[in-house]
Formats: structure tokens, sequence, C-alpha cells
């Protein structure tokens, strides 16, 4: 049964949470990921949830009262955004280290100083080593799509890791969107109750977050890592679970327009429906071809599914939403360049940075991004390889 | 009172750990787990005792236990318990579970004092027991917000003018009991069956409950390891830890101290305290003495019950 509900990005995912059978939530507020938690009040409140929130006096102590409350076995979920983030850093290593499969929505927000409370993804690249799967969301139809599939990818046992759905803040956040919901009936059978491989229990009674010497930790992480790589099979079995189920077929990474194409525009999040818009413009009126590459999953990256998709493609430039200062590419651009490199391809590779700070891509921007991106693939030679996008086009 | 009859044989905290003979922190902790009424999963936030219990692959923790980070013991015990009670709501708790938080002066008094105070404020229904050496002493005998005025440390050294820590001791029961919690108390290995039994009436209390257990460091108080239960008896001794508790904001002293030895004896089996001892900083020495007399004077007027 497919309902239709006009909701924010914040609301959906709140709603999906609603419908998740969600045993704990902690979180602390902060602009532009405030909503997630007030509706989840609201649940509570109503009784039409009985979740148990833990609203706490920081970020630092959500997370780990997330933890916690994982570690005994429930399904937890938690969101925050920007310094909420940051002030969470050493806990999201510890929440992966213990392999506590917490879901977390990031309404993706600059960070200070300046003060700026407008989107960009610095807050999630700051974190991008935590050992959490990271998938960026590109409308709020996905924002609460990729909720759903989270607890499921998070909970599997070849996983048990956690994840971050990133949603651009104000884009996605504040924006209301039509979109489809499922009956509850149908995300429980989808989503059955979790089943923790270990958990705290006095009849068996466990130590959790013990130290490791040399001899052990580099073990502990290494399975970490063979985790985050079993996750990419895991991902494409829930999302086709999920397709069948709602008809909405979701994947590794998404492109548009390479056929035919051999320059493409490769970003995150929901920039990639502006860039696939007036790509789909270029292309009907003006016979101008560029492909547009979005990833949904940024970790682990689907190496892959990217080596596959770009295949035929020449020229590629990458947008990158932070700043990564001193550095030459940012880290998506670094994140392409070193698969290049893995594969031995052969391309021109570019990376813009973009979108600070809520500075976002209009269609007049994303227009002259693509008919530069045209005359490189021409070979005309660009001013800049690397820069800020709104600067260098 | 807990007579020795009544203390059970049973140990949960195992041997083998790697504590420092004469560890008073080790000490608590095993009268700690001898005083647990049911089943009962502790926190442990990084500090001394995190690390002498838990070198994997091995544990001297006989029941549930866990170690996240440093600051946030209280918050990982608000996740346990309320946990716990969404699990009571949906039926699928067996048996009711007590959650206690054993923690370092470091993680109590300074990093931890947020999450603490959160969950107290919160009403999480979970006992929080600082077991206080004075120190970080994991890191290497550093000065806390508990160490004591002219205590020499690593980071507040005993110089050719500076003698030692500058700063009194912070009062950690005030700011529990500013929380208006059910109870809260303070204890030491030397009068071990009030410690007992302040632990298993911590449990039983109405809501969330704070433990301040002073518990001698040989190594970063520098005194002898057989001293340990010596020096635990002569801080309450000279007044310089008075044992009492606060029960529904009521304050009671429980050990009565008629006749105070003076604070020098407990001063001078501990290096830590050697340079006070020198004509140069002596008068140290009576700053404390006169902290400890208006500590005791404060506390004796509120306490409006005895034992
Ligand atoms: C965020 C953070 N800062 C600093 C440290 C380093 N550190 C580990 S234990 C410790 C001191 C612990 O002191 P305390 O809580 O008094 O416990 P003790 O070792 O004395 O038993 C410090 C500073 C850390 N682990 N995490
Ligand atoms: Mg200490």
């Amino acid at each position: 049964m497919v309902r239709r509900l006009g909701l924010t990005g914040n609301e959906a995912i709140a709603y999906a949470v609603k419908q998740c059978d969600v045993g704990l939530v902690s979180a602390y507020p902060i602009t532009p990921q405030t909503i997630i938690v007030e509706r989840i009040s609201d649940y509570v409140a109503n009784g039409e949830i009985d979740t148990e929130f833990v609203c706490v006096e920081s970020e630092h102590s959500a997370l780990s009262a997330c933890i916690g409350a994982s570690l005994t076995g429930l399904r937890v979920f938690t969101a925050t955004a920007s310094q909420g983030l940051a002030l969470m850093h050493e806990v999201l290593y510890a929440t992966s280290g213990l392999r506590c499969p917490i879901v977390m929505a990031v309404a993706n927000r600059a960070l200070s100083a300046p003060l700026n409370i407008h989107g960009d993804h610095s807050d999630m690249m700051g974190s991008r080593d935590c050992g959490w799967i990271q998938i960026f969301a590109e409308n709020v139809q996905e924002a609460y799509d990729w909720t759903i599939q989270s607890f499921k990818i998070a909970e599997h046992p070849d996983v048990q890791l956690p994840v971050a759905v990133n949603i651009d803040g104000f884009t996605l956040t504040h924006c209301l969107e039509d979109i489809e919901v499922l009956e509850k009936e149908d995300v429980e059978k989808f989503l059955p109750p979790r089943k923790p491989i270990y958990r705290i229990d006095p009849e068996k009674p466990m130590t959790f977050g013990a130290w490791a010497m040399p001899e052990y930790y580099y073990k502990f992480k290494l399975q970490q890592q063979e985790a985050m790589e079993n996750s990419i099979k895991v991902f494409k079995q829930v999302a086709d679970e999920y397709g069948k189920l709602t008809g909405r077929n979701y994947g590794v990474i998404q492109s548009y327009g390479l056929e035919g194409s051999k320059v493409a525009i490769m970003a995150l999040g929901s920039t990639c429906g502006t860039l696939r818009h007036v790509a789909k413009i270029l292309r009907e009126t003006k016979g101008l071809k560029v492909g547009v590459i979005k990833l949904w999953l940024y970790r682990p990256i689907p190496e892959d599914d990217f080596i596959s998709t770009v295949e035929n493609v020449e020229t590629l430039i990458v947008l990158d939403r932070a700043l990564s200062p001193g550095a030459v590419f940012g880290p998506l651009g670094s994140d392409v360049a070193s698969m290049i490199v893995k594969r031995n391809l052969d391309f021109r590779l570019l990376n813009y940075t973009y979108g600070l700070g809520g500075d976002e891509v209009s269609m007049d921007l994303a227009d002259k991004l693509l008919r530069l991106a045209v005359k490189v693939a021409e070979g005309v030679k660009p001013t800049s390889l690397t820069g800020y996008l709104r600067e260098v086009v | 009172m807990v007579t020795i009859r009544e203390v059970p044989l049973g140990e949960y905290w195992g041997p083998g750990h790697s504590a420092c003979a004469g560890c008073g922190p080790s000490i608590t902790i095993r009268l700690i787990l001898k005083a647990l009424r049911r089943p009962t999963v502790v926190v442990t936030p990084t500090g001394c005792m995190e690390i002498v219990s838990s070198s994997y692959p091995q544990t001297a923790w006989g029941i549930p236990w866990i170690h996240v980070l440093f600051e946030n013991a209280a918050a990982v015990a608000s996740g346990i318990e309320a946990a716990y009670k969404y699990m009571a709501k949906k039926g699928l708790l067996e048996e009711k579970v007590d959650v206690v938080v054993i923690a370092g002066d470091g993680g109590t008094f300074d990093i931890g004092i947020q999450a603490l105070s959160g969950a107290l404020e919160r009403w999480h229904k979970f006992t929080y027991i600082c077991y206080d050496n004075e120190a970080y002493m994991n890191t290497g005998i550093q000065r806390s917000s508990a160490t004591p005025k002219g205590a020499a440390t690593t980071t507040s050294p005993a110089g050719e003018v500076i003698p030692g820590k500058l700063e009194y001791k912070k009062n950690l029961i005030e700011i529990a009991v500013a929380h208006h919690i059910p109870y809260a108390a303070t204890g030491t290995i030397a009068y071990w069956s009030d410690l007992m039994e302040k632990v298993r009436k911590s449990l039983e209390a109405d809501g969330p409950a704070v433990l301040h257990f002073l518990a001698p460091c040989p190594l970063g108080w520098r005194f002898d390891p057989s001293q340990t239960v010596k020096l635990s008896r002569l801080a309450v001794q000279t007044r310089y830890f008075p044992i009492y508790e606060v029960e529904n904001e009521v304050y009671k002293l429980n050990v009565k101290v008629a006749k105070p030895l003076p604070v020098e004896e407990f001063l001078k089996p501990q290096g830590r305290f050697r340079h006070l001892f020198t004509p140069k900083f002596k008068h140290v020495i009576e700053d404390i003495q006169k902290n400890v007399d208006g500590n005791w004077k404060n506390l004796l007027e509120k306490c409006t019950v005895e034992k």
C-alpha cells in the first residue's frame, strides 16, 4: 500500500524512525537537525511510539548513551549536524570500534568559524574516516528510504557497523516534498526486530571495550575494514529488497546520461538533482551531452561500481562540498583520484569545491559548469583544474 | 552494619589484574562488587582501573563491564539504564538489572562532570561511584580538581617558588546534592563495612546516587604500599576526609571524629607533601589545617542527624 505525505527532510526521517521500532533515541538539538528531535519527542509524548527518548546535555553524551543502549541490544537512532558531529568525533570512532549498528541522520552543515548554519559537507568529511557507513540522500524521498534501509544494513551480521544518513542542511532538512511512505506493517516485515550477536547480558557476563596491544589492535581494525567491505554486498541486497517493496530502485551509485557522453560531473547529495536537471535541458535543447554521477554510498567507496560506471568517461569533474585546506583535491576528489591511480586509468580529472556554508549551486551556475565540462572534453584548457566553483567557471 | 560474616566470599574482581601492590582503588572495587544486590552492569571510563582490568584478551571483571571513553561513563550508563527501562516496558526483561559506574576522580570531577550532571538531572536510576585517588594516575600523576592543596603532581610540581597545587579540592558531594538526588555519600576502605553498606543503600535509593570513595594510591601519593588502609584511616581520623551521607538532602555524619589527629599525620607519610615539611612552605600545612577545620565545621552544621 502506498501513501503520500507532504514532509520536510527532517520530518521524513522522524517518520521513518517512528516506523522502525526503535528502542532508544538519544540526541541533542542543533540547526538544521532540530526538527528531527522535536518530532520524535512529539511521537513519544503522544504515546505513538514506545521508544525511550534520552534528551541529553550534549552530542557527546547523545552518542555515548546510544552506545550504551546499542550494546544492551536495542535498535538505536540519533541525529546531529555540524558542531554536534564535531563534538561527537571521538565517540564516532568508539561506536564503530565497538561495532554498534547505530543509525544517525546528519543534517549537513558548515563548521564554525565563522558561524554558519547553512549546508555543506564539512561536518561529515571531517569525520569521514570514523568507520561509519556513509550514505548521502539527494531528496526527501531518499532521506526517508535510506533511514529505513540503514537499520537493515547496519544490523546485518556481516556488517555490524553504524550508518550515517546525510541530508543537506535546509535544502533537504527544511524543504517540503510530496513523498511516498510505507505502511508500518510493511516496514515491520522488511525490518524485523534487531537480533544482536553480542549484548550486555548478566547471564553471560562479557567485557566490552577492552584495550588492545599492538598485536591485537590492528586485527580489530582489519575486522572493521572487512565489515566495511562486506557492507557493499549487503547494501545492494537491502536496496534490491527495498526496491521490490517500493518500486524505488537504489544502489551504491547512480548515473544519468552517460550513454554517448565522454564527460561527466560527479557529486554527493542534493546538488545532483540540480545538475541532472540542467544536464537534461542542455541535452534536449542544445545537444550538449554531459553525464551526472552521484554516489549514494560514500563509505565504503564503491570502487568496482565506480570503475564500471566511468568506463567510457574521458573527462570527469568531481565536486566537493567541503574544503580541505592545503590539500590538492577535496575529499571526494581524492577518493576518485585514488581509484583512478589504482586501476591505472587514463582520464582527465578536475576537482572543484562548491557550496560552502549554503552557497547553493543555482541552475545558472550548473549551466556554466556543464558548458565548461563540454569545452574541457573538447580539448580546451580550463583556467584551473582545482579551485572554488563559483570563481573558476 | 555489615559484619565480616555477611561479606560474600565470591570474587567478581578477578585476581591477575595488573594494579600496583597496595592499590587503594583496586581494594575499593573488590568491596563494591561484593556489596551488589543483583545482576549488575558496570561502566568504567578510561583510567587506571580500566587499564589494569581489561587488557585484551583478558578481563578481571566477573560481571558485565563496559569501557567506552574517558568523559562519558555517566552518559553510557544513561543509555544502558534507559535500555533496561525499555526492555522492562516491552516485557523483554526477566530480572531487573542494576547499573553502576566506577570512575576515577579525573573522569568524575573534571572531564566527566558534564555527563554526570546531565545523568543526575535526567534522573537515571543508577549509582555513580568515584574512586578518588586524587590525581590522573593512569597518565602519570597529573593534578585534577580532586587533588588537594599542597600536593605535588607532575603538572603541579613542588618547585622553588610554588609549593605544589595551589587550589583546594572540589566538593563532589555538594555538586551531587545540588541535583536533589536521593542519596550521596562518602566512604573509604578503612571503613569497609560503612562503604559496603553505602553501596547497597545507593542501589536501593529511589533515583540516582553518587558515592565518593577516597582511595589512596601508593605510587601517586608516594607512600609505602603496605600502608594503604592506614592512610585511608588517617584521612578520616584527621578529619581530612569526613565520612557522611546525604539521604534525601538530610546530612548525617557516619564517623564521628571526637579527637582528631592533626592533618600533618595524614600528610607526613606521603611523598607528595614532603616539600611542605620545609621552613619555606610550612605555612601551607597551616592553610590545609584551617581548611580541614572549616570544612568540618560547615559539615557539622549541615548534619542534623548523627550516627
Ligand atoms: C579525551 C581524553 N583526554 C585525555 C585522555 C588521557 N587520559 C586517560 S586516563 C587519564 C586520567 C585518568 O584519571 P582518573 O580519572 O583520575 O583515573 P585514575 O587513572 O587516576 O584511576 C587521562 C588524562 C583520554 N583518554 N581521553
Ligand atoms: Mg585519579
